[in-house]
């Protein structure tokens, strides 16, 4: 059986009076995939999450979640969410704010008492159940709304910036939580401006900008592109550059210790085992071939420009 | 129907969040407080007051009787209509802020993106105002009656009509706040709420004096403003329900004694403005971008 997308969106768009917040979201988003969202500050990520989660009404456009339309209870019933602002009623105990979320998922009692105690325990605030939320500091705050997010085993979660409130050792946590749902099936939706944290959980990155979708991609297939490759190569001559071209753009040739230090960029990492094989079939003598990838920071900055907005 | 059971079950969980949470941020035991404080004085008052009319007239004649239940019926009335006031300004204050500040807050966000309607959100913090507020009216005006007959054996006519129009009343402007609350900030709001209910305040002294001297145009002004907002309307009608006729021959100033006497419509007026205004919030917060 084919399986189905958990996100499907066709042409989203949403306006604020003259304000285009999101000019056109059409991405896809597959069951048990972790998703990221990249983009700058204002390029439309949150009011992008809020149409997905039906608490903006987009202007145009059609999505369904989890096969339903926006805003299907159904859906909604499947999914959890950690907002950017996690502002909860404060005055609820830690046990207490996720027993008013079971509830309001519609689960039965005895499926909230045994999955309270394991969730405050999943995010290190086992010890706090009876302490009110107003005493939680925001490393706190931030992961007992993690911890609500998945009370109804969701199979999608929604999380908006889930480490911009967390020490090291919180983001940590969150990226094992991340990692525990990729092996449940459970697909993630991952709102971030901290490339490092998307650059170790994600398995697809969608690049948005002033609210258009720049670019989807797989991260496998980001480090297999653009390869910046460096070569020493033993006596090298003018055919050498020429017969680069061949594989690749931009090449540099510097000479020195009878070596040639050579520098250029590929478009796929498939050419590196060619330019082994024409080197050698050549006649020179490869003492390098050092392939180096381009740090998500330097792809956002290509993709996305690094010219700030707004 | 079981969407029917679901329903009920989260407007019931609402509903008792908002009862803990006014319990939690201690509004309910300074509001019990402060209503225990006004008993004591209005308790003091009566029986002090009382005791002196009845010294200096001997207590012996009827009518001096009769002046018994006069100053009783005054007092009583006139702790009612401080009451009456007192639970509106309380409704508006809890409520005002209820939605919008969860809303500027984003303390909404986790609530309505849970397999909720957004309309049972409202429909439950709304129920839960409402069990506070009566809770709070019987109190005080269940210890105001009881101070005025357990010292002076005297009992207004019709409490539970009359108390149920001064609730009637405190719901108009519960759905007022509310639904205000799904659109403007709290202070807005806030700001709505009261400048309505002071419009309809003063409107209503315009028809009483309007109706005094006559004045159609007076009296229709102040028929108007209380369309606006029906709360003090709806106090007057219970105050009329509340006085025995002997009233009728004593010259007492308004607000406690009523000129123009509020139409039998303005029950039903204000039982639609209520449910009306409740289910324009539903609807208004059901459509809001949050």
């Amino acid at each position: 059986m084919p399986q189905s997308p958990v996100i499907h969106t066709e042409n989203l768009r949403k306006e604020f009076g003259p304000k285009v917040a999101v000019a056109d979201l059409t991405l896809q988003v597959e069951e048990g995939e972790i998703f990221g969202f990249l983009g700058p500050n204002g390029a439309g990520k949150t009011t992008s999450m809020k149409m997905l989660l039906g608490l903006t009404a987009p202007t145009s456009g059609a999505a369904t979640l989890l096969g339903q339309p926006l805003g299907d209870r159904r859906a909604r019933a499947r999914i959890g969410f950690l907002p950017e602002h996690f502002r909860f009623h404060e005055w609820l105990t830690a046990a207490e704010f996720l027993d008013l979320h079971g509830r309001l998922y519609g689960m039965e009692q005895s499926a909230r008492r045994q999955v309270i105690p394991h969730l405050l325990e999943l995010v290190g605030l086992a010890d706090r159940a009876g302490t009110r939320l107003s005493a939680f500091s925001k490393g706190m705050l931030q992961r007992i709304g993690l911890a609500q997010a998945l009370l109804n085993e969701p199979k999608l979660v929604f999380l908006d910036e889930p480490t911009s409130g967390l020490d090291p050792l919180g983001r940590r946590l969150v990226r094992s939580i991340i990692n525990g749902l990729r092996q449940e099936g459970t697909a993630v939706f991952l709102n971030s401006h901290l490339l490092s944290e998307i650059e170790l959980t994600c398995d697809r990155v969608a690049f948005i900008r002033e609210g258009k979708i720049l670019r989807v991609t797989s991260l496998a297939q980001l480090d297999d592109e653009d390869v910046h490759v460096r070569l020493r190569v033993g006596a090298p001559d003018a055919s050498l550059v020429d017969g680069l071209q061949q594989f690749g753009s931009n090449i540099q040739l510097e000479s020195g210790d009878g070596l040639g230090l050579v520098t250029l960029n590929v478009s796929h990492e498939r050419s590196l085992p060619q330019i082994a094989q024409w080197l050698v079939s050549e006649g020179y003598n490869l003492y390098e071939l050092s392939p180096q990838r381009l740090s998500l920071e330097e792809r956002f900055i290509q993709i996305i420009g690094d010219r700030l907005t707004e | 129907m079981m969407d029917l059971g679901r329903t009920v079950t989260t407007v019931y969980n609402i509903a008792l969040l908002t009862i803990r949470e006014t319990q939690r941020r201690r509004i309910l035991w300074v509001a019990l407080l402060m209503g225990i404080l006004f008993l004591l004085i209005f308790g003091l008052g009566f029986h002090y007051i009382l005791a002196d009319i009845q010294g200096a007239a001997g207590f012996r004649s009827r009518s001096d009787a009769q002046l018994t239940e006069i100053i009783a019926n005054f007092l009583t009335l006139t702790g009612l209509y401080v009451i009456n006031f007192l639970v509106i300004v309380i409704a508006a204050l809890l409520s005002a802020g209820s939605i919008s500040g969860e809303v500027e807050s984003h303390t909404i966000d986790t609530t309505v993106t849970k397999p909720i309607h957004r309309w049972e959100v409202i429909a439950g913090k709304w129920l839960g105002f409402v069990v506070i507020l009566a809770l709070y009216l019987l109190l005080l005006a269940g210890g105001v009656l009881l101070i005025a007959y357990g010292r002076s054996g005297y009992l207004l006519q019709n409490v539970p009509a009359g108390l149920g129009l001064m609730l009637l009343g405190i719901l108009t402007m519960l759905s007022l706040s509310i639904l205000g609350g799904t659109r403007l900030s709290t202070l807005a709001n806030g700001a709505l709420a009261f400048m309505l209910y002071a419009t309809a305040f003063i409107g209503g002294w315009v028809e009483q004096i309007g109706a005094l001297l006559r004045n159609e145009t007076a009296v229709d002004l102040g028929i108007a403003s209380s369309l606006i907002m029906p709360a003090d309307v709806l106090w007057k009608k219970a105050s009329i329900l509340f006085q025995p006729r002997i009233m009728g021959s004593v010259d007492i100033p308004a607000p406690f004694v009523v000129t123009s006497q509020p139409n039998d419509a303005v029950v039903v007026y204000g039982m639609l403005y209520a449910v009306i205004l409740l289910l324009l919030a539903l609807w208004s917060f059901s459509r809001r971008d949050l």
